[in-house]
């Protein structure tokens, strides 16, 4: 709980406005000479991205305990630095290509020919970039409510964001691999320590689904390297054609390990767990990035390794997806409990990414990524608010709540626009991207993109319904609602409603990285059954 | 006639250390002292100039009875090493246990003389020898707490249930010697190629693999596993689970791909059966244990059943990826044994309630250990099970790995358990430990070898050990 700070009286919710607002010339201009200082100078953009967080995470596991405290200004500094560092991403990204870039390649088991390899196109740069700033703020949040074990925790935190980023840049299977394993040990821990009461149970059922889908998607990995002549190279593998059955059983052995991370429909049970019990750090991570990576799996891997499978497979996965939609849509409304709520409302969203990338046209995989993003920032902005009251109340339950507009005014502002995003009214990201999702379902298949609606419409429901009962209504006297958000409070979120309206209004700006990335995919998609075809006649000719 | 004294080259390894092993005993006859750090300290000696030794003693001997090839070699320092660790985890453990009598380090030599001679030997009679040695050894080095019931009973059943397995070699051997006239894996295989499969044959190669699986604790014949790591001082428990096993692969390897050669695909079905069951029945019991002296006895089984798979894939790069596995292995488990000696009270799972909180440290090690034996990365366990997983469906094997990964799933249960408690259960009472420097030192080898293996495996991978054929 807070304490030290005294203003209750009517102009508190003023006066931290206007105090936040004096630091944000300063963010400004941090962010502008750092992107400055970050395009000047030449370093290995994704390398320092990725190991900056993870070689600082293990520098702050070895701080004395008794300095403990120091843990959360160095981790502070580093996912500062660490995100200064990835702008480059965003200034010196080349939207006309479809190649990938920022590419650095190096021997690493030449035994099995494995490299490290490492490099970005517009279907995976923005998730960096997401992935830099979410950690920035997941250090902020939990600035005063971890107070047990603290170098531990931002020591994880840092360890996910390195493999995370790594997951997202990997251009080798086994880089690949290792980051996507090795980010579950500091999750793990992350959601067994500092979770809430249920958290063992939790982090245990975590652990295991995602395990078994990985593991699948392993001997699938190895099956692959022996049909690209002993390579794990993931570029060369986009330009090799499989046999079309080999393609059919790697894509279930990669479903396994990407379905469970998305997670979609019959898979999906780790998540509300894993997701209320986290916590609002890792929920953060979990929702906002963590969960993206089953999806990019899809994108980078199933769709380009395997593109008849892919096609061939597509209705089964939107009906999947359809499924997610309205079934999490519709478990919403039925739960009492504000994490889990947000929770599965993440199963009905992640639902509609899927409905996008396997409607395989470029409006609904243009939508799908972006949907990711505003997932991520909507989401994740969610559980930061969720963690910023539960500081306060330490109940998650919802009728524990009521009336919290009354007594912290901004709070409830921050929250009305996340939500609003959330529901995809116009003019905030939601709407965008779950349009063209839905424009890309119509064109795929008629009737599940009418049926894909109605979950917007029943997430309308449920999350209004939540505001409502959280925010309007007699303030509750069990509630123990102190103060509004203080100053770090507000910066946390204040860059996520930036991010939110950005994308509103003008989504070109991210958009345009992906146009011409998903375009060569979707290319690839329609080639690759006509080469076979092609090469099919010709055998038949000859 | 001429006699010439035989080239003893290529085992003067061996000799050595049977040697000293011998010599150790006498010493500590004379020697009234009370201390016996130095004997352990002369094994340790010892192993280092062996290791040294290897690379340089290459060749046959005996009338090509023993051989000391590549394959030899690397098991050979797989045994040493885990000798070294077991000698650095011994000291301050055996006084704590008051079991330090001096034949201790004394047996250590011999049962690892015995195996060396067991990965060397190309005749099954010396093959038998040496097993025997180490059997012999390792059955009194499990009874070496002679006033404690647990232990005797540890050494009794490891004893009687190790004799009957040393009946069936001996049977499959008489039988072998039957149908081919020799003892010689070579000859047997020569003789073996000319003639057709027999039910005699297959009868003599399921012998043989019945008294290897009890070596390596393959079920069904890992009944004993669980008892004698639970009795047996815990160090010598750690000895056991990495060296035995890792003969009984290597004789694994030598009698199958040579021998048996013409009945490979007879061996290849019974080992998958093996592998199967002995992961099946490995970690699902491991799930309910409470005592992690156990629980690592049911993983080691589990681990057995892993590194068949290398085995069943019939190929240099599997028996290499086999190799690398049990060495991968040898680091993770004396690791996590050195933890559990570590620790005061460290056989129950409920005692690792909050260590993370009393002894971050060693909880971040056990940890280490705990994640490198469920074969995540960057840990050198998973690429133990990548290496062999990839010699399985290179090899065409691709089910078996899928049930080998189900049964893996299941392994991170219990790991993780250990863990669980470590971090995320509140501290029950304050847990002692017993730090000294030759069992951090042992601690630091594992760890660095655990991460090191893990990040750059370049290390251990991508050297082919030809079988001498």
């Amino acid at each position: 709980m807070q304490t030290g700070h005294d203003s209750h009286d009517a102009h508190a919710p003023v006066n931290t406005i206007a105090r936040t607002l004096l630091y944000v010339p300063a963010i400004i201009a941090f962010v502008y000479l750092g992107a400055i200082f970050s395009v000047q100078i030449n370093y290995q953009v994704l390398s320092w991205v990725i190991f900056l967080p993870i070689i600082g995470g293990f520098l702050i596991f070895a701080i004395p305990r008794k300095h403990e405290m120091y843990a959360r200004a160095a981790s502070l500094a580093l996912s500062l630095i660490a995100f200064v560092l990835s702008l480059p991403l965003y200034l010196n990204f080349d939207k006309t290509t479809a190649k990938m870039q920022f590419t650095e390649t190096h021997d690493w088991i030449p035994s099995w020919s494995i490299k490290y390899a490492v490099g970005v196109d517009g279907i995976s740069v923005l998730f960096v970039l997401l992935s830099t700033l979410l950690t920035i703020l997941c250090v902020t949040v939990s600035w005063t409510a971890i107070t047990d074990k603290v170098k531990e925790f931002y020591g994880s935190l840092l360890l996910i964001e390195g493999s995370m980023i790594g997951v997202f840049c990997s251009l080798d299977f086994f880089l690949f691999y290792i980051f996507w394993e090795a980010m579950l040990i500091p999750m793990y821990i992350l959601i067994g320590v500092w979770g809430g009461p249920n958290r063992v149970y939790a982090a245990i059922k975590f652990f295991l689904f995602t395990l078994v889908g990985s593991l699948l998607m392993l001997v699938g990995i190895i099956v692959l390297y022996y049909y690209t002549n002993k390579s794990f190279d993931i570029l060369q593998m986009m330009n090799t054609n499989y046999p079309y059955a080999i393609q059919l059983i790697l894509f279930w052995a990669f479903f396994a390990a990407f379905a469970v991370k998305v997670p979609m429909f019959p898979v999906h049970t780790w998540l509300p767990d894993a997701h209320t019990e986290a916590p609002t750090a890792g929920s953060v991570i979990l929702a906002g990035i963590l969960i993206k990576m089953g999806a990019y799996g899809f994108l980078r891997f199933s769709i380009p390794l395997f593109p008849e499978a892919a096609k061939a497979m597509a209705p089964l996965m939107i009906v999947l997806s359809v499924i997610a939609i309205i079934y999490g849509a519709v478990i919403c409304l039925a739960q009492t409990d504000l994490k889990r709520l947000i929770a599965y409302s993440s199963v009905s969203h992640m639902g509609f990414v899927t409905l996008g990338i396997f409607a395989l046209n470029m409006q609904g995989i243009q939508g799908g990524i972006l949907q990711m993003i505003n997932h991520g920032i909507v989401t994740g902005a969610l559980f930061l608010c969720v963690g910023i009251v539960y500081e306060r109340t330490h109940t998650r339950e919802i009728a524990h709540y009521g009336g919290a507009a009354t007594v912290m005014p901004v709070y409830a502002a921050f929250f009305m626009v996340f939500t609003l995003a959330s529901i995809g009214l116009p003019g905030t990201n939601g709407f965008i991207g779950e349009f063209l999702i839905l424009l890309g379902g119509f064109m795929a298949w008629k009737l599940m993109g009418i049926l894909a609606c109605t979950g917007i419409i029943i997430g309308a429901g449920y999350m209004l319904w939540l505001y409502q009962r959280v925010f309007f209504l007699q303030v509750n006297p069990d509630a123990h609602y102190h103060e509004d958000v203080n100053e770090r409070e507000f910066l946390t979120l204040l860059p996520l409603v930036v991010l939110v309206l950005w994308i509103g209004f003008y989504p070109n700006t991210f958009l345009s990285f992906m146009e011409v990335s998903v375009q060569g995919l979707i290319d690839r998609v329609n080639m690759a059954g006509q080469q076979q075809l092609t090469q099919n006649i010709i055998e038949v000719i000859k | 006639m001429n006699i010439t004294f035989a080239d003893l080259t290529p085992i003067i390894p061996e000799i050595i250390v049977a040697a000293v092993a011998a010599s150790l005993l006498l010493i500590e006859l004379l020697d009234k002292d009370k201390t016996k750090d130095y004997l352990g300290f002369i094994g340790i000696g010892v192993a280092l100039v062996t290791i040294y030794l290897i690379p340089s003693s290459q060749g046959s001997a005996f009338n090509g009875m023993f051989i000391s090839d590549g394959y030899s070699s690397y098991f050979k320092f797989i045994f040493l090493i885990s000798l070294v660790l077991t000698i650095l985890i011994s000291f301050k453990f055996l006084q704590r246990e008051e079991a330090e009598y001096g034949e201790y380090y004394s047996l250590l030599l011999f049962a690892t003389a015995g195996m060396m001679l067991m990965a060397s030997a190309a005749d099954l009679i010396l093959l038998y020898v040496g097993l025997e040695l180490m059997a012999l050894s390792t059955y009194i080095l499990a009874g070496i707490k002679r006033h404690d019931l647990r232990s005797n009973e540890a050494a009794m059943k490891y004893f009687l249930l190790g004799a009957f397995s040393s009946s069936f070699l001996l049977f499959g051997i008489s039988l072998l010697y039957g149908l081919t006239a020799s003892t010689n894996i070579f000859q047997i295989a020569a003789f073996l190629k000319q003639g057709e499969t027999s039910l005699t044959l297959l009868m003599a190669m399921i012998m043989v693999v019945c008294a290897f699986a009890f070596k390596i604790a393959a079920a069904p014949f890992h009944m004993w596993a669980p008892d004698v790591y639970e009795g047996a001082p815990t160090s010598v428990t750690a000895f056991m689970s990495v060296g035995p096993k890792a003969a009984g692969f290597a004789v694994i390897g030598r009698v199958f791909f040579t021998a048996f050669e013409t009945v490979q695909m007879d061996w290849t079905a019974i080992l998958i059966g093996l592998a199967i069951l002995t992961m099946a029945v490995g970690n699902i019991l491991a799930v309910v244990q409470t005592n992690i002296k156990r629980m690592l006895a049911y993983s080691s089984i589990a681990h057995a059943g892993y590194a068949l798979i290398g085995i069943i894939a019939g190929t240099t790069e599997g028996l290499n990826a086999v190799m690398v596995y049990l060495l991968i292995y040898a680091f993770m488990n004396i690791g996590a044994f050195t933890i559990v000696i570590l620790l005061d009270k460290g056989e129950s799972i409920k005692g690792y309630n909050g260590l993370s909180k009393s002894h971050p440290i060693v909880a971040a090690m056990m940890l280490v250990f705990m994640f490198s034996l469920t074969g995540i990365p960057p840990t050198a366990g998973f690429i133990g099970k990548f290496n062999v997983f990839m010699a399985a469906i290179n090899a065409g094997y691709t089910w078996v790995v899928v049930v080998a990964i189900i049964f893996s799933s299941i392994s991170a249960y219990y790991y993780l358990r250990v863990v669980m408690n470590m971090y995320m259960k509140p501290m029950e009472e304050e847990m002692l430990i017993h730090p000294n420097p030759a069992n951090g030192a042992a601690l630091l080898i594992s760890i660095l070898m655990v991460f090191v293996i893990g990040i750059m495996p370049s290390v251990v991978v991508g050297y082919t050990f030809q079988l001498f054929m």
